[in-house]
């Protein structure tokens, strides 16, 4: 166990020299004289933060669009990345499989969220029920990734199952099916991963802005003779119109984004590859990090509308402070 | 989503009688109330089945994970729920697994000081540096203050695949920090933690009441005081969540981890570790279950030990809606 002495010393010193540079900084906000002082501070407290996303976010992002037009020697070749993108069967299938990740993970997910959010609401045992669903937020994609391999374990036909669904499939007197094998429907099944993940972080938002319509609404609702349908659609749903925006767009940047279920369950082979994936192959595998950045941008130009839409509500918000 | 949702229990409890209501409210919907309670019922049951079927996976885990290896893998292995059919469990696994013995060995246990050693100093960089900033965009008075705060929460949209080549050979050609030391992935964290961090901190200390600061300031307090003394003992439930998110997001990782770490089993944490393994499949596939239960036990016990903390500041300012 002697490993564990020098790294516990970077820790520590890293944490010192941390600490050593914030204190610089707050003895320069107060020693500064009074007519800079409120100037020095804005530049004392946001500058660490500035420097630190100027260098690994906005350059980067700069530096990576202007990638994109090169080609694998670093030549400039115009649209070429692009015209690869849109062309070769691979990249296209990689562009469709992101679509169809993008439209049902978050749709699946805030469903069942939602739904789960209204069945359990004021149930006995709630806390618990909730746990159990919101778990999967804490494991890393990478043990998903382990835990559903074992899930969707494949034995040939007339071998006893390990896996879950095909024991039950086999049970059914079904043939056992090879769910990461088999194109199209394969991405789905790693859709249902994402699902797993994501739904827990849907309900408890959902949930909390579920307690938090008020109860005389629903109850004028009850007593105008709505049914509780009407009531949920009519009155509960409006009333957490603004979480469900918020849940939807979260879960549609994360799964743009979404990377490590598919390294980890299939690499990406058998036509399950999605552009944050192909983006890493192309750049750090293939050594043609002018396509890997193609493909960045074409994943940055697929949120801006998203976050575009975020900004303005965020900027309506602010106006009403 | 055929089945009814459940109507709020809340409303079948009687309400305050508020002046005006009709006395007799109580006896008329008797049929009412029996059919809801039958609804939730099912509501109740439906929520449940979507519980276990969300446990399941994990539960299969962590059975097969205390299963000798001839029962996982090989000609006489069977599905886990079998292991509760003739009993036979062990700990061998674990052992394995942590134990540096052999060329072969997972060697969980250097990756798991590795992700300490990384997660801990990131989770106080980002928790520092974010709460800085927030409280300038919040209290801070200069020009361009809301425009550059929106641009900072469109920061979080960059894809991180975008920012990872320019951001390697900063560090590496420009900076020189070492291959293989902490360095480069405590700063890659830093800086991808910090957007997200200052929104969530930023909603929570601008809604702090102006009097308390203005009251400081009266007495002559400067800035630094104003914000160790007051903002950030007031922000605790905000940096709690903070502090929960970013240690999840850091451990979980693999992205970065697999572009930072150079992979030895100095720096790389064990994200990347249990993916190798994984990776390969071989005579040591029984170890996996084991591998990833050692890696998702730390965020099981912050998640449960904290998810209280965690879902409040989630839903501390922007994420009401």
């Amino acid at each position: 166990m002697d490993f564990i002495g020098g790294k516990l010393l970077q820790v520590v010193i890293a944490i010192a020299i941390f600490a050593a540079v914030i204190g610089i900084i707050m003895l320069v906000v107060d020693r500064a004289p009074k007519s800079v002082k409120d100037r020095v501070t804005v530049a004392g407290f946001l500058a660490p933060a500035a420097i630190l996303m100027l260098v690994g976010l906005v350059y980067p992002a700069v530096r990576t669009s202007m990638l994109a037009f090169t080609d694998a020697s670093g030549q400039g070749n115009g649209f070429d990345n692009f015209v690869w993108m849109f062309t070769q069967p691979e990249a296209l299938a990689t562009l469709r499989n992101t679509v169809i990740w993008t439209v049902l993970v978050p749709l699946l997910s805030t469903s069942f969220g939602l739904a789960y959010a209204v069945f359990i609401d004021k149930a006995r045992g709630e806390r618990v029920l909730k746990s159990l669903v919101f778990m999967p937020m804490a494991i890393s994609f990478v043990g998903a990734g382990i835990i559903w391999k074992l899930v969707y374990d494949y034995r040939g036909p007339g071998i006893e199952q390990t896996g879950v669904i095909n024991f039950i499939r086999a049970a059914l007197g079904m043939d056992p099916k090879q769910f990461l094998l088999d194109a199209p429907e394969n991405t789905l099944f790693l859709i249902i991963v994402m699902v797993w993940i994501q739904t827990g972080f849907a309900m408890v938002i959902l949930s909390a802005a579920i307690k938090g319509v008020p109860v005389e609404l629903i109850e004028a609702a009850r007593l105008d003779g709505a049914n509780a349908w009407q009531q949920f659609r009519n009155v509960t749903v409006p009333g957490i119109r603004g979480a469900l925006v918020v849940v939807l767009t979260t879960i549609t940047i994360a799964t743009l984004k979404v990377f490590d279920i598919v390294r980890t369950m299939t690499a990406g082979n058998y036509d399950t590859s999605v552009v944050a994936n192909e983006m890493y192959t192309q750049a750090f595998r293939a050594g043609e990090p002018g396509r890997g950045a193609a493909l960045a941008l074409i994943l940055f130009l697929m949120v801006l509308p998203i976050v575009v839409y975020n900004a303005r509500v965020l900027r309506k918000q602010r106006e009403i402070h | 989503m055929t089945a009814t949702p459940a109507p709020k229990e809340a409303s079948t409890v009687p309400t305050r009688q508020r002046p005006g209501s009709d006395p007799t409210e109580d006896a008329q919907p008797i049929m009412r109330r029996v059919k809801t309670k039958l609804t939730s019922k099912w509501a109740t049951a439906a929520a449940i089945i979507i519980a276990v079927v969300w446990s399941v996976p994990t539960f299969g885990l962590l059975v097969t994970s205390f299963r000798p290896a001839p029962k996982q893998v090989g000609p006489r292995s069977n599905g886990w729920w079998n292991a509760f059919l003739d009993w036979d469990f062990t700990f061998k696994n674990y052992v394995d697994v942590v134990t540096p013995a052999g060329s072969q060995s997972a060697n969980l246990s250097q990756y798991f000081v590795n992700s300490i050693a990384i997660v801990i100093p990131v989770t106080i960089f980002v928790l520092v540096l974010a709460s800085m900033a927030a409280y300038v965009f919040a209290w801070g008075k200069f020009k361009g203050r809301d425009a550059l705060f929106i641009f900072v929460f469109a920061l979080q949209i960059i894809p991180l695949q975008m920012a990872l080549i320019p951001l390697l050979q900063f560090f590496t050609q420009t900076l020189h920090l070492p291959a293989g030391s902490y360095a480069q992935l405590w700063i890659a964290h830093t800086m991808f933690g910090l957007p997200l961090g200052i929104f969530l901190l930023h909603n929570f200390i601008s809604e702090i009441p102006g009097e308390v600061i203005e009251a400081a300031r009266v007495d002559g307090a400067g800035h630094s005081t104003i914000f160790w003394r007051i903002i950030l003992p007031l922000s605790v439930p905000a940096l709690a969540s903070l502090a929960i998110f970013q240690f999840l997001w850091v451990w979980n990782d693999l992205l970065v981890a697999l572009v930072f770490s150079g992979g030895t089993a100095d720096v790389a944490p064990i994200t990347q570790r249990l993916a190798e393994i994984s990776g390969t499949r071989g005579a040591r596939d029984y170890l996996n279950p084991a591998a990833a239960f050692v890696s998702i036990i730390v965020p099981l016990l912050v998640f449960f030990g904290l998810q209280r903390y965690f879902v409040r500041g989630l839903l501390s300012g922007g994420l009401k809606g």
